[in-house]
């Protein structure tokens, strides 16, 4: 019983690293092309329609820290960041819904 | 596929926010049923890997990409109520700290992607149990096909929202079969991601698998 505890302790460990280096490490090969919705927005010219969201001089818009010029470092730093922040809110969402259950 | 603010109008993203709103109420009454002390923290990990993965764009055809959607992948590992919300917590993050997809538009996004995508993904992958053989081995199997039919019906989901309140003057048809075809290719990507982590979660904690030990689900379903 105690084993199979520490198992999925382990479990939730690892899946949380694996994201962590995802977000953190992996990102940064990922592909600059736009993605499906914004290449049909610029090939069919709606794409001038955009416009910035309020949001959008946050110091991690688009997936960097502002002023940091080593492209690596910021899009890591970014998905740190994220990936932290959706586990803050996501783990204490779902453990209220249960407390409730 | 993150609408960003300005591409549909304002009444059209407030129409679509209330409906998102009103999914997203509904999860939160029937994600009970779905989490227990030990499965909480996996829904929220899940939320976690799926913010992690799309960032990962892979290149799809000359000068374009896609990333996961995540709806198959986290209704088949959590159930569909709590994968809406897991992916709403996603989609919230990436709104507010990045301006990945618009603040207006974040109702259009909540339905496209928490709702609709995890709503097919729901009813595709319980048509694919119901079709194919009862092992453990068609579980991967039935994700991938969910996530791949997920992509291209979010896209179109899109397209309604464009036909409905689009500010831009390309007519429904062209946007139509050009987010279909684009987010077909996106699918088949969604379809490989999901297929290859259902299976190294199933080999490793098939317990933690909500499609998988969850049989009741598939049982209630039919009836």
């Amino acid at each position: 019983m105690n084993q199979s505890k520490n198992n999925l302790k382990r479990f939730y460990a690892l899946f949380f690293l694996a994201a962590l280096s995802l977000a953190g490490g992996l990102s940064y090969y990922a592909s600059s092309s736009p993605d499906g919705l914004e290449k049909v927005a610029e090939d069919e010219g709606f794409l001038e329609s955009a416009e910035d969201s309020a949001v959008s001089n946050s110091p991690l818009a688009d997936y960097g820290l502002v002023g940091l010029d080593n492209e690596r470092l910021s899009v890591g730093i970014a998905g740190v960041v994220g990936v932290l922040a959706t586990a803050v809110i996501a783990l204490a969402l779902f453990a209220l819904i249960k407390k409730r259950s | 596929m993150h609408i960003p603010d300005g591409f549909i109008d304002i009444p059209t993203s407030a129409a679509f926010g209330t409906l998102a709103l009103a999914g997203t109420s509904i999860a939160l009454k029937k994600a009970k049923s779905e989490v227990d002390d030990r499965t909480a923290p996996m829904a929220g990990l899940t939320a976690v890997f799926i913010f992690a993965v799309q960032m990962l764009n892979f290149p799809v055809a000359a000068g374009t990409s896609g990333h996961l959607l995540g709806g198959a992948l986290a209704m088949v590992l959590v159930g569909p109520y709590a994968a809406s919300l897991a992916i709403t917590v996603v989609l919230g993050v990436q709104a507010l700290l990045f301006a990945d997809g618009g603040l207006t538009a974040l109702g259009l996004n909540v339905f496209n992607l928490s709702v609709i995508a995890v709503l097919v993904s729901f009813l595709v992958f319980k048509l694919m149990v119901k079709l194919l053989p009862k092992a453990k081995s068609a579980i991967p199997l039935a994700a991938g096909i969910a996530a791949f039919v997920s992509v291209p019906v979010s896209a179109s989901a899109f397209t309604l929202q464009y036909a409905i309140g689009g500010n831009g003057t390309a007519p429904v048809e062209t946007v139509f079969i050009a987010m279909l075809t684009t987010h077909l290719l996106i699918g088949i990507g969604e379809a490989v991601i999901t297929m290859l982590t259902v299976s190294a979660i199933l080999a490793s904690r098939s317990d933690l698998v909500f499609g998988w030990s969850r049989k009741e689900v598939s049982l209630e379903i039919r009836s």
